[in-house]
């Protein structure tokens, strides 16, 4: 299942890039069409914050949960203020709930 | 590189651009060390990790996938967002074809390699040579990098334990907001962002994992119906001091 998983999503995501560069770009010149393609990752992205971050359970049920986590986002948050590259962000989310849960603080 | 329709670029403007496009290829490339270690901490094994960054190569959508797939959500619905989210490639190649005029099996072969980064490093290029310089150099040298990154990651996430241990489930959100704050500097990107957030977190405890993203999905579709400046104010130009 995760292996057709992939393989749809690869080629979707091949096609849809395919069909950009083949398109005449009149199809999409709709400003509606437009605005909706330049929210949809700030949509997803969000959802998928909220998600990650504050959802707790298994396939059979989720809940919302408040733990190392959230401290992980609020870490990322200051160090995108303070325009840290990419992988710093990454790495200091990681790191700040690894040792809140070495040190017991949280789950 | 140099067929007779392509405009001659000047070595010097050439080596500036390579060496803009390199620089931006490794500082991408190298995060796919932290996406081969959050895929195998999600679900994927190995090779299935490696996979999604060979066939789908599109950061955010590979992200997506895992934290969906991490989360508990099913193989199909971390497909769709990551799906979803590749959408804006689309509108990329729209903007760079008449850019780029790739014609026939080079346009099937450079529109794997339509991503953010190829895009920004050509896009703003003075005609189709320096253009192609910079979208080839940004995007084959990410692919190779992003996947060799990917693998590294991979196979030491693989050797790590659990990976909660080293907050690896923390990192899949400092990604997202990563990739979310750039996008976040107009007003209706703001409030698209905080309406879908809000939706899928009061979604959580009701639906399936996996869900709650593509519900949010609808926020874009609906604001997007929203026209970009605010119905017109009355004139009233006689106010004005």
């Amino acid at each position: 299942m995760i292996w057709t998983a992939i393989i749809v999503a690869g080629l979707g995501s091949y096609l849809l890039k395919f069909a950009g560069l083949s398109l005449p770009p009149r199809l999409f010149e709709h400003p509606v069409a437009a605005r909706i393609v330049d929210l949809m990752p700030v949509a997803l992205l969000a959802a998928l914050i909220g998600v990650q971050v504050f959802a707790s359970g298994n396939t059979h049920g989720q809940h919302l949960a408040l733990d190392a986590r959230a401290a992980g986002l609020g870490v990322a948050v200051v160090a995108l203020l303070l325009r840290a590259p990419f992988l710093l962000v990454v790495v200091l989310a990681a790191a700040t709930a690894a040792i809140l849960r070495l040190l017991g603080w949280a789950g | 590189m140099s067929t007779d329709t392509t405009p001659d670029v000047p070595a010097a403007v050439r080596r500036q651009i390579v060496r803009d496009s390199m620089a931006v290829a490794i500082a991408t490339g190298a995060y796919g060390v932290s996406f081969g270690a959050i895929g195998v901490a999600s679900g994927f094994d190995v090779w299935q990790t490696c996979a999604t960054s060979l066939l789908i190569f599109t950061g955010a959508s590979q992200y997506a996938m895992a934290g969906v797939l991490g989360a508990g959500g099913a193989p199909m619905s971390a497909a769709a967002t990551g799906l979803l989210l590749a959408s804006r490639n689309l509108l990329y190649g729209l903007r760079l074809a008449p850019l780029l005029r790739f014609t026939g099996i080079r346009r099937a072969a450079a529109a794997h390699v339509v991503i953010d980064e190829s895009t920004a490093m050509s896009i703003t290029r003075q005609n189709t040579g320096e253009a192609r310089v910079g979208f080839l150099t940004t995007g084959v040298g990410i692919f190779i990098l992003w996947n060799l990154a990917t693998l590294i990651g991979a196979v030491a996430g693989d050797h790590l334990g659990d990976p909660r241990s080293y907050g690896l489930d923390s990192a899949v959100g400092g990604a997202f907001i990563a990739l979310l704050w750039p996008r976040l500097r107009d007003r209706r990107n703001q409030l698209c962002g905080v309406l879908a957030g809000a939706l899928a977190l009061s979604l959580v405890p009701v639906v399936p994992a996996g869900m709650p993203v593509l519900a949010a999905a609808g926020v874009a579709l609906v604001l997007g119906f929203v026209p970009h400046q605010p119905p017109d104010v009355p004139e009233s130009t006689e106010d004005t001091p």
